[in-house]
């Protein structure tokens, strides 16, 4: 399983990666940590002409926190986000999800961006940006766009970066101010580590009196791309999140829901289990949110 | 069309030319004569490419040779003490039989070294966290649970042993 | 053996010697070596099931630079002898690469042989191959219609073997019974699957005129199959017994690999190497395991005493055959389980179909029919409303009936279950177990308790090669050791295997150490090739304990025997006026007066005027070739035979969740008890145990070679071929007995492959112990997270203890 041959460039700035990505097109690629990419290529489902290779650019690595969300730079390590305090406190889904992604060996060359610009629709991190409504930043020489995670993940595997594009930055939206908070993913895979059969994402809020004031919900696994939960944050917004309410709204995602079968799970199984998962992400979100009340910690993932 | 890298393996720098679709563990393995760093998968599941860049575990088989340029290796060959003698780690595998047919065993190593670099003491649970991503045919796992908890507990015993290897990480 | 003397080295705990060698990475695996001039393979493989090759144009491969050569299925066929079968099967011809037709897809078409393995495989892209697909068959109860397609045209019909066994009165016995249980079992198609893949290195030395051959193997025969296929004799072939192999439990056959090299290296007249990418391996290989279909009834009594059993079983080998089918007929060694079944009539069926080939697993096929055998036990328990574990003990056989002779002629040779069995018990405090249980299930889980026990037939007498194939009279199964003591007193054994992680190095020098009251750290084991070797039948079937042990011994105590007649001669004694002790020769009335064996081996080697008279050949140097124990006959007209001398025991208890929503299976608890007669190195044996339940583990709840319709291998990769990690493999807590062997060196038999035999039966118990308060139960292995999650999602919520 060796790769199809390539010619490589170290890019030294971002200024390279960009001009590299106008001249080439679609010859090129771009090289983050390479754990997806490597193995395709290992496979020859993916034949880069020319690698480039964005591992040493220092404006695309870091996580700074800005205003209302916490921005981290597309080629940040897996590792790196985990141990960022920012991410601690200001995107806890996203601390919440890393430790399900992979294990420490890739995840020490993965990276935030590396994950969404794949488009694999089982990674736990773009689970997280859908659930969250993330935004990222799409860098060329024309200039840069910013694009709703949504209008960037179009399709397992698909993505609307144009071929002289190099992701940026990913947006994560903090969660509001004010609120006890709790995050929790929960996913069901042949074992841990491996790629998610169905994933379920939930951030959530509440008020001193319990009552859920923020929440974001995902699923992933029963779509083409992860789903934002959007039927079930409406019913449960403003309640006091009681498991039956849970239980019940975890089922409204049912018509969202557009599950194929593959050799790991039906799609009956994978339609009858997202809700499911979905309840007890938001259960254990919740019981987190509790948690930090009772510590007056205020906010922030465990 | 070949790269020339500069790359510091086990402490020696060395010199090649690699071509760009090489990779890291068939440079190590072919190039540099490191064969104790083994190819199982290929594709990044099964972790007997394991070694540490700059520190820190990775899987050697996802990586090309060419990015290694101006980095840090240390391979399963970098793990002994200075003066040759086993590392305690290793004298530990040896100890509680962690391995049969010894192919996953470089890969393990590098995963216990490195948990217990960041973690002296580190529970059951936590070793076989830090193994989950290295498969094993042969042990089942527990001798190689083993050998690590008794490690952790020997480096503990010896505090200069520990983060001590022959390498430079 | 009527007293065991006091052991110093058996027994005890001691570091293995290979050990030190693999943890600094200098094991000496195939991919490590290189030679000079070295060229590399990539193979085009099959993207059909089943097709008629049609042109094959290699024109522009050949073109690339770097590439030297291509070659083709009608070449290599028309130049070389066919893969040996395992029955007599003679219109099925296998041969590495596909003559004429792809019998399943990722079968090997064409080799490009090239400087780089990366420059091969950009030139096999070049390969351009014209097909003309044709129907397929890859269900194995299709496979059995005429109607369906052939696999092997030539022979007739997908059927490659088929017989029914018919070992005592089993009509009678069923007659005679007030109960009958009829069931369907499947065993889905798996692997053990080692970390490191087949790779070969072939090279032909046109001075010497020897092939010299270099692989990750463990296979009997293997010389002389290489030979057989490439029309050289066997004198020509060396094959390099002392290459690591990085995993094996019984698959790394690659036979078809080193033809297809040695005959490269002898056209091209350079080394060739051809390790397995991971793809290939999965996919073209042909180290799949069995795959079967399975029909069991029991008759028995309102006591639960299972007077006769019937089993039939349709094995599907794939689309190449080799030793496959075989593995139908190892179960008969051990039929009945550990259990007094009176009758047992054995349905035996191997079936081609359009799948990538079968080899040798762990266990040889006892582990799929162990599943059947205690599956049945815990039916007949649960249709009595008697507890599974007293139905055992019942049906156990007893301590007294050693040795006991099955209906299908094979005697076990020693054993004490029901002490195993309450051990298993003891430890894993089944009580509190049970009541673990329903605490969890009154909580609203499910959980269940599993009860296995098996057999483990040791010591390779396979004699179900005469019994499927009355056309090979085989009846000897050797192994050899040879032991010298240097003029210096250094003391080497030389044994005639390859080894895959047994501990075989350490295996020999203990016991070695043990007769020669010399320390094993001090004996260097080395490894023959296949031309300076003596004979041998490598590390299959659990028998090097046994055999290599046996002839470690037998050819120490020969050194010993010639070291009492110089110690005693140059101590003016004679031989029983001598003792030989701890390494050294003592006179009995003067303990003063000794000779160590380093001075008796000098005077062996270079002072021939203080040898005795009865020993007029210089050095000190001992050959033992052991037949295997019991060995030597033929079948009865009637399919009875003894097969495998020594027989350990096991019982596995596991306690199991199963998430009612995913599916998802843990193990919080797993004891096993096992009695593998004497332990020559306990950790080694440990190893065993542990690891071969973990395998055990990933077949009976992960891993599938799964087909779709159209004849694609869907878990091709390690992505979908899901495999235990340290997350799945519990802490297993184990407890020992031990019964001797009267039959071998040291009382020891084999514990190899028990670990194998008995988890899927105990995880599949578990299983439907947790399932059986819903009323449903699985007999699909793997037990998958989605198939169980599925048979409940049917089920209404129920608590019934």
């Amino acid at each position: 399983m060796k790769a199809a041959a390539f010619d490589y460039t170290r890019a030294e700035s971002l200024d390279d990666v960009l001009d590299l990505l106008r001249r080439e097109g679609d010859e090129a690629r771009v090289i983050a940590g390479g754990q997806s990419l490597v193995a395709m290529m290992a496979m020859r489902l993916a034949r880069p002409t020319h690698l480039i290779d964005i591992n040493h650019v220092d404006a695309l690595a870091g996580v700074a926190p800005a205003g209302h969300h916490v921005i981290i730079k597309a080629c940040t390590r897996q590792t790196a986000a985990m141990a960022s305090d920012s991410v601690r406190r200001d995107a806890p889904l996203l601390a919440a999800a890393l430790p399900h992604v992979g294990h420490i060996q890739t995840r020490n060359r993965g990276t935030i961006g590396g994950s969404l610009a794949h488009g694999d629709p089982t990674a736990e991190i773009l689970l997280t940006a859908i659930a969250l409504g993330a935004r990222v930043t799409l860098a060329s020489t024309a200039g840069a766009r910013e694009l709703d995670i949504t209008d960037f993940s179009i399709g397992a595997m698909e993505t609307s970066i144009r071929e002289d594009e190099c992701l940026a930055e990913v947006h994560f939206p903090k969660p509001p101010a004010g609120l006890s908070v709790g995050a929790a993913v929960d996913e069901i895979s042949p074992r841990a580590g491996d790629y998610a059969v169905i994933g379920a994402a939930a951030e959530i809020g509440l008020t001193e009196d319990g009552t859920c004031k923020h929440i974001r919900l995902g699923v992933s696994g029963a779509a083409p791309v992860p789903v934002l939960c959007a039927p079930t944050m409406e019913a449960l917004m403003g309640t006091r999140l009681a498991d039956s309410d849970i239980d019940e709204a975890a089922h409204l995602i049912t018509p969202l829901l557009s599950p194929e079968s593959d050799v790991q799970a039906s799609a009956a199984y994978r339609l009858r289990v997202a809700p499911g998962m979905l309840a007890r992400a938001t259960k254990a979100a919740r019981d987190r949110a509790k948690t930090h009340q009772e510590r007056g910690a205020g906010s922030g993932a465990t | 069309m070949t790269h020339s890298i500069s790359v510091t393996v086990n402490g020696a720098t060395r010199q090649a030319e690699v071509e760009p679709r090489q990779t890291l563990v068939d440079f190590l393995r072919e190039q540099l004569g490191l064969t104790g760093t083994h190819v199982g998968c290929e594709h990044g599941v099964c972790g007997a490419c394991s070694v540490l860049l700059d520190g820190e575990p990775i899987r050697s088989c996802l990586m090309f040779a060419v990015q290694t340029d101006g980095h840090e290796i240390t391979t399963v060959e970098g793990l002994r003490e200075e003066d040759g003698a086993l590392g305690i780690l290793q004298d530990s595998f040896w100890e509680t039989h962690a391995l049969q047919c010894g192919y996953c065993t470089p890969g393990m190593l590098i995963a216990g070294q490195d948990l217990l670099t960041r973690n002296p003491n580190p529970s059951d649970e936590e070793i076989r966290e830090a193994i989950a991503g290295n498969l094993c045919r042969c042990t089942g796992y527990l001798q190689i649970v083993d050998a690590i908890r008794l490690a952790g507990a020997r480096m503990r015993q010896a505090p200069e042993a520990l983060g001590t290897e022959a390498g430079d990480v | 053996m009527s007293e065991t003397p006091p052991r110093r080295f058996v027994s005890t705990k001691r570091r293995p010697k290979e050990d030190g060698r693999f943890i600094t990475g200098a094991g000496h695996f195939v991919a490590d070596i290189g030679r000079p001039g070295m060229l590399h393979v990539a193979l085009v493989t099959s993207p059909h099931p089943a097709a008629r090759i049609a042109s094959v144009n290699t024109s522009e491969a050949l073109a690339m630079p770097g590439v030297v050569d291509v070659l083709t299925g009608d070449v290599l066929a028309a130049a070389t002898n066919p893969l040996a079968n395992a029955v007599d099967t003679p219109g099925v011809k296998c041969y590495p690469l596909a003559n004429g037709v792809a019998r399943y897809a990722g079968e090997w078409i064409a080799a490009v042989v090239a400087e780089s393995r990366a420059l091969a495989e950009d030139a096999a892209e070049l390969v351009d191959v014209e097909y003309k697909s044709l129907d397929h068959v890859i269900d194995a109860e299709e496979a059995l219609e005429p109607t369906s397609p052939p696999v092997h045209e030539d022979h007739g019909s997908n059927i490659l073997y088929r017989r029914t066994f018919t070992w005592g009165p089993v009509a009678e016995d069923f007659a005679g019974q007030p109960h009958e249980l009829p069931f369907k079992l499947r065993w889905g198609r798996s692997a053990p699957v080692p970390v490191e893949t087949f790779g070969v290195v072939a090279e032909w030395d046109m001075g010497t005129e020897i092939l010299d051959v270099w692989a990750s193997i463990q296979m009997p025969s293997y010389a002389e199959q290489i030979a057989t296929a490439l029309r050289i004799p066997v004198n020509q072939v060396r094959a390099h017994y002392d290459v690591d192999v990085g995993g094996s439990y019984g698959v790394k056959r690659g036979i078809k690999h080193t033809v297809l090299t040695g005959f490269l290296a002898r056209r091209l007249g350079r080394p060739i190497r051809l390790i397995e990418d991971r793809l290939e391996n999965m996919i073209g290989g042909d180290m799949h395991g069995p795959d079967r279909h399975f029909d069991v009834a029991v008759a028995f009594d309102d006591d639960g005493l299972i007077k006769s059993m019937k089993l039939r079983v349709i094995e599907d080998v794939g689309g190449q055959t080799g030793r496959a089918p075989f593995q139908l007929g190892k179960p008969v060694s051990a039929i009945v389980g550990a259990y007094q079944i009176n009758s047992v009539e054995y349905e035996a069926i191997a079936v081609s179909t359009n799948k990538t080939g079968q080899a040798a697993v762990r266990g040889f096929g006892m582990s799929p029919t162990n599943v059947a055998i205690e599956s049945a036990v815990d039916k007949v328990a649960r249709h009595l409303g008697l507890s599974r574990l007293e139905v055992r003990r019942r049906n156990f056989i007893r301590a007294d009936q050693f040795p006991y002779l099955i209906p299908s002629g094979s005697e076990y040779d020693s054993g004490d279950y029901q002490t195993v069995f309450k051990k298993a018990l003891d430890l894993a405090d089944v009580e509190a177990l049970l009541a673990r249980r329903d605490a969890a299930r009154r909580d609203g889980k499910i959980a269940g308790i599993g009860i296995a026990t098996c057999l483990e037939p040791g010591g390779g007498n396979s004699a179900f090669e005469p019994l499927l194939n009355p056309k090979n009279e085989t009846t000897t199964w050797p192994e050899s050791c040879v032991v010298k003591v240097d003029r210096t007193g250094g003391i080497t054994a030389t044994i005639a295997t390859s080894t895959s992680g047994q501990g075989h190095e350490t295996l020999a020098a203990t016991i070695i150490g043990e007769e020669l009251g010399i320390d094993p750290n001090d004996i260097r084991v080395v490894h023959s090739d296949t031309l300076s070797g003596l004979p041998g039948n490598t590390p299959v079937a659990s028998r090097m304990a046994i055999m290599l042990g046996g002839a470690a011994a037998g050819a120490a105590r020969k050194i010993r025997d010639q070291a009492i007649l110089i110690g005693a001669h140059n101590l003016g004694r004679t031989t029983d006026q001598v003792r030989y002790e701890n390494g050294a020769v003592t006179a009995l009335d003067d303990p003063s007066l000794s000779l160590s064996l380093s001075r008796i081996a000098l005077i062996s080697h270079r002072e021939f005027h203080n040898m005795p008279p009865e020993l007029t050949e210089p050095g000190m140097q001992a050959v033992h070739v052991l037949q295997v124990p019991k060995g030597g006959t033929l079948p009865t007209a009637d399919g009875r035979v003894q097969m495998y001398p020594c027989y350990s025991f096991a019982a596995h208890i596991v306690y199991a969740e199963i998430d009612r929503l995913t599916g998802k299976v843990s193990l919080p608890e797993y004891c096993i008890a096992h009695d593998c007669g004497t332990v020559i190195n306990p950790d080694i044996v440990r190893g065993m145990v542990i690891g071969g339940a973990a395998h055990g583990i990933g077949a009976a709840l992960y891993e599938e070679f799964s087909y779709e319709p159209g004849g694609q291998l869907l878990s091709g990769t390690f992505v979908d071929y899901v495999m235990p990690s340290s997350h799945e493999v519990p802490d297993i807590k184990l407890a020992e007995h031990c019964t001797p062997s009267p039959l071998t060196s040291h009382g020891q038999k084999g514990v190899g492959e028990g670990g194998y035999l008995g988890a899927p039966a105990a995880v599949a118990s578990a299983i439907n112990d947790a399932l059986s308060p819903f009323n449903i139960e699985c007999l699909t292995l793997p037990m998958r997270a989605s198939l169980l999650s599925d048979l409940l999602a049917d089920q209404p919520a129920e608590t019934e203890s």
